[in-house]
């Protein structure tokens, strides 16, 4: 995010006159929600808010914010996002992309924005499906997902999007889901990191995955397997009853009970956002035995992408003169005088000679 | 000095031109060394062209025939226009340098060669069964072989460095002896040796010594051997400021310029790629320009990104060859349909795929006019030269930034790397064409009240321009097919068909300066028309019919797409139309369907550029009255097709059973 004077806004203000064209019950609908409900509580500027994204059933966010929108081709918003905040840093980018056009065709933009540290927020919507395309399996579905092309199971091992962030550099990793009421805090969380801040949110594709993270995504009943992380906090789940602990000697995580409240005599770990070590055993518990780690995994800023391109272009240019002539006129030179009898006047336009057509562009 | 005696008649008359190619291993500085023999003789005042011809690989083998590197230089005291055909002098600094080059020299030209490094191994690396400087394999030639290599350590010596070290200086004692050969300035060479060497001064004297050093020996050959000294007089130029300048240089200007006319920052977004690299090199530098550089991690992130600069509302650029422009098809058929300016320069190179990457090729055309997916026209503009590449790169702005759409901008490998004179134009001589952003909403709605139509277009069919962070003016946009004028998604039959149309008949509507004739008249019996590269060898092969009185003109088209509206017509005075190309006949398609003429072709693809010879004998073949035409096929030009030695394939493709064949490979 950028420091710019907040604005008032209302939920309203950022609703487009654009039909919605989720499927109805997406979970697409609930995001798109806590974004809005979000942005006027970090008081943006609609003017220089823009979405970005790439293709998919996502990638149609833009076209439901009222801001500034661009809905480019598929896998390829982290480059675009890129361009945009190198001309012009001023702008708050959003970039919204699925676990398709992200992990899969855009992989490699998505490792190099998160490498770079390119300032906005990265929304990785994860469906483990195809879904506009109908239904294909994706990088994410878990092993043995019957579709249209793996009609006998996928085979493949899926990719964790939050350890691939964490692989590739990011600063910034956090989980939520589509209907949890915890999403704005997640997001808000993500504007207020400077650097590539990247979520991924679980969400529940109606038609052709429905239901996979019921298991702690559900609307109301999961909430036990939910372990949600909070700077300073300790890591309780369960309803305070169960913790996180480290198991010192095998070097891994365990869960543990905690009687009357007592954390601490049960060992349980305090979170901390910048403890990178810590951050990517909770991307790697193991669903099942362990709760899903949700919320700011990790938040360690670093300098971003643009502020060093300023920063170098600043000192490059610092007592130059951007002078064209000059730059023209550069290194050895000389000079024909105006004696010759039959000047090379028939050199013609850009070969340097005839002073008649330079003027036409 | 093993000096073989030829009989020669005495050249008594001063050349008008001479060509001088540098030949060694890739790692004997023949590009430096012919880059600075380059830089003296513009400082002499002739005019002249390059042709630098080197490996893909960067350290190839030593001694090898696939690691030979050449650089050919045309100079002259009238205008040059290309690298000249077949070389007066040959520095040949090994055995496969000789081998590889020996076919192009012209009969009786001279041989320059370094004994030291025709040892009995770098024989065998270039496949020589026996010493071809004492074979007398040579006698249609002049020979001028001694030990280069020993004169050079005698004259470093002082500076105490290590053999290897003392070695690499053999190449400043040829320039010496080329600088003593053309009756050249030293000095210009020293300034440049001690600026380069600033932190090393011995390196610097070495250096120096042995360029000295082969310039004194200049002085005692010439008593004895078939050395002369040759004075090229100054060419008569338009007076004015010259410099030398490559084609990527001249790009890279020339985009900096196109972006001050529409006073916009500019966004450049590239991938290391040969030979469209040295763009982004060359721009790198240039930050207090405004100029923002980023490589991007492929060359599809550097297109996207260089669209989303402009977006942003900066002048995005992409630069890149034939294989990286395919990866940047689909980023291109989003600009076309969110309507941004963009340009994207093509060096081209030999394809497909990864082809020739350090040979030249105009065989990019069709992608560039047709290659996308979906109705998705976009203007095609060529440079003909290095220095042209300068103004049309200024053009492919404008185009840009007046009618918001992509550009391509086509040069090619010898575009790119090719020097020539270039007399300093005065920026101030060309029109501004300031971009415009939209500030506030551009239409009624029903009711009377201000609304926003991203799609409205202008009277050049452009739609208006609008940055992120303009206050009131929020909208969408995206590769969907969009409402005429909403930009909202829009699917429906009649819109995408008006869509289609207004796409269209933007880009047919820009306006193109009209066709002019290069060299010769408005009407004739032949019209030799090219695009590109191919400029300079076309106009000699022109000139020379024409000062034997055939009604032939050169006319060399800048706009690909669209042509100049008058083209059709002036081709109409034409009997025939010969279109050279560097490709299979790809322009020669665009012109039958365009102009619904007919067009006949003359294709090259060996990634050489054309020679003025082969032009000369195929114009030839269209007039009656020439001595032994007999019509029909132009014959190839064995000199300059591909053989075993001037590739990669070192002849073990021919001969499995070489001991090389694994080694090579």
């Amino acid at each position: 995010m950028n420091d710019m004077t907040p604005i008032q806004t209302t939920l309203k203000d950022w609703e487009t006159d654009q039909e919605v064209r989720w499927c109805p019950g997406c979970g697409d609908y609930a995001i798109l929600k806590a974004v809005q409900r979000t942005l006027p509580q970090l008081g943006a500027n609609p003017a220089k808010t823009v979405f970005v994204s790439g293709i998919g059933c996502s990638s149609r966010f833009p076209y439901y914010v009222e801001s500034y929108g661009f809905h480019t081709i598929h896998g390829r918003a982290p480059a675009f996002a890129t361009g945009i905040k190198l001309a012009n840093p001023e702008l708050d980018v959003w970039m919204v992309t699925g676990d398709g056009d992200g992990l899969s065709i855009g992989g490699n933009h998505l490792m190099h924005v998160l490498r770079r540290n390119v300032n906005l927020q990265i929304l990785l919507f994860n469906n483990e499906i195809y879904g506009l395309t109908k239904g294909q399996y994706s990088p994410t579905s878990r092993i043995g997902t019957r579709t249209p092309s793996t009609p006998l199971g996928s085979v493949d091992r899926p990719t964790n999007p939050c350890a691939f962030a964490l692989g590739a550099g990011a600063r910034f990793v956090a989980r939520g889901f589509d209907v949890s009421k915890n999403l704005p805090d997640v997001l808000k969380a993500a504007h207020a990191h400077q650097g590539a801040a990247f979520i991924e949110i679980f969400q529940n594709c109606i038609v052709y995955n429905k239901d996979v993270f019921n298991d702690f995504a559900a609307p109301k009943g999961a909430e036990d397997q939910q372990l949600w992380l909070a700077d300073g906090e300790p890591m309780l789940f369960a309803k305070g009853t169960k913790g996180i602990s480290l198991d010192r000697d095998a070097l891994e995580l365990k869960v543990v009970d905690v009687v009357d409240g007592d954390w601490q005599a049960a060992g349980v770990l305090v979170h901390n956002v910048k403890n990178r070590s810590i951050a990517h055993m909770l991307i790697e518990l193991p669903f099942g035995p362990f709760p899903m780690a949700l919320g700011v995994l990790y938040d360690d800023p670093r300098p971003t992408f643009e502020s060093a391109v300023i920063e170098e272009r600043t000192k490059a240019s610092a007592g130059k003169e951007a002078n064209l002539a000059k730059l023209l006129a550069k290194g050895q030179t000389w000079t024909v005088p105006g004696t010759a009898q039959d000047p090379i006047g028939t050199r013609v336009p850009g070969q340097g000679g005839n002073p008649e057509t330079q003027g036409r562009a | 000095m093993a000096t073989q005696t030829v009989e020669r008649t005495a050249d008594t008359q001063t050349p008008e031109a001479v060509v001088v190619r540098f030949a060694g291993d890739s790692g004997d500085g023949m590009q430096l060394t012919g880059g600075q023999f380059t830089l003296s003789t513009a400082l002499a005042g002739n005019d002249l062209a390059t042709f630098p011809d080197f490996p893909a690989e960067i350290r190839a083998p030593q001694g090898t025939l696939f690691g030979v590197s050449a650089f050919q230089i045309n100079f002259g005291s009238r205008q040059i226009n290309t690298a000249g055909d077949a070389p007066d002098v040959l520095v040949a600094m090994n055995p496969a340098a000789l081998k590889v080059n020996l076919a192009a020299l012209k009969p009786g030209g001279l041989i320059i060669a370094d004994t030291g490094e025709f040892s009995k191994r770098n024989l065998e690396k270039a496949k020589y069964q026996t010493n071809p400087i004492e074979d007398g394999s040579l006698a249609k030639w002049d020979v001028l072989a001694f030990d280069i290599s020993a004169l050079t350590l005698e004259a470093v010596k002082p500076f105490g460095l290590g053999n290897k070290e003392a070695l690499r200086s053999k190449n400043m004692w040829t320039l010496g002896l080329a600088l003593w050969m053309f009756d050249r300035d030293r000095q210009p060479l020293i300034d440049w040796l001690n600026a380069k060497f600033k932190n090393k001064p011995e390196i610097a004297q070495a250096n120096i010594a042995a360029l000295n050093a082969g310039h004194a020996y200049g002085e005692t050959a010439e008593i004895s051997g078939p050395l002369k000294k040759t004075h090229i007089p100054a060419a008569e130029q338009e007076p004015g400021t010259y410099r030398t300048i490559t084609g990527a240089e001249s790009v890279s200007l020339g985009l900096v310029a196109g972006a001050q006319l529409a006073e916009l920052p500019m966004f450049f977004g590239g991938y290391p790629i040969t030979p469209a690299s040295a763009i982004l090199h060359h721009l790198a530098r240039l930050k207090e320009f405004g100029v923002t550089t980023f490589q991007a991690e492929d060359e599809i992130a550097a297109i996207c990104a260089a669209i989303g600069a402009s977006y942003a509302g900066q002048l995005g650029v992409t630069s890149s060859s034939g294989p990286g422009i395919a990866l940047k098809g689909e980023a291109m058929g989003l600009a076309i349909m969110v309507e941004l300016p963009l340009v994207i320069v093509n060096s081209q190179r030999g394809g497909p795929s990864t082809g020739l990457p350090t040979k030249t090729e105009q065989s990019d055309l069709y992608q560039a006019v047709y290659g996308r997916n979906g109705d998705a026209p976009m203007p095609v503009i060529a440079a003909r030269s290095p220095g042209d590449a300068f103004e049309v790169a200024i053009e492919a702005c404008r185009i840009a930034v007046q009618y918001m759409t992509p550009v391509m901008l086509l040069t090619d490998g010898y575009i790119a790397n090719a020097a020539e004179p270039w007399k300093v134009p005065d920026p101030s001589a060309f029109a501004p064409f300031p971009a415009k952003f939209l500030q506030e909403k551009n239409a009624k709605d029903a009711k009377g009240g201000d609304t926003l139509l991203p799609y409205k277009r202008d009277d050049k069919g452009a739609r208006p321009w609008i940055k992120p962070g303009t206050p009131g003016l929020m909208h969408r946009v995206g590769g969907i097919e969009k409402h005429v004028e909403t930009g909202n998604i829009d699917y429906s039959p009649d819109n995408h068909q008006v869509m289609t149309d207004a796409r269209k008949a933007k880009i047919d509507e820009i306006m193109v300066p009209d066709q002019e004739v290069s060299l010769g008249d408005e009407t004739g019996e032949l019209a030799v028309v090219g695009w590109g590269s191919t400029y300079g060898p076309i106009r000699q092969a022109v000139r020379r019919w024409r000062e034997k009185g055939k009604k032939v003109s050169h006319i060399h088209v800048r706009h690909i797409w669209p042509l100049p509206k008058n083209l059709g017509e002036l081709l109409s005075g034409f009997d025939r139309v010969l279109v050279p190309e560097m490709n299979t006949g790809q322009f020669k398609t665009v012109l039958r369907d365009q102009l619904f003429i007919d067009v006949e072709s003359l294709t090259k693809t060996s990634g050489q550029p054309f020679q003025i010879a082969e032009l000369e004998a195929a114009i030839g073949k269209y007039f009656d009255d020439v001595a032994g035409n007999e019509g029909g096929e132009v014959a190839a030009n064995l000199a300059q097709l591909p053989v075993a030695e001037s590739g990669h394939d070192d002849g073990s493709l021919k001969n499995k059973r070489s001991p090389q064949s694994g080694e090579d490979q």
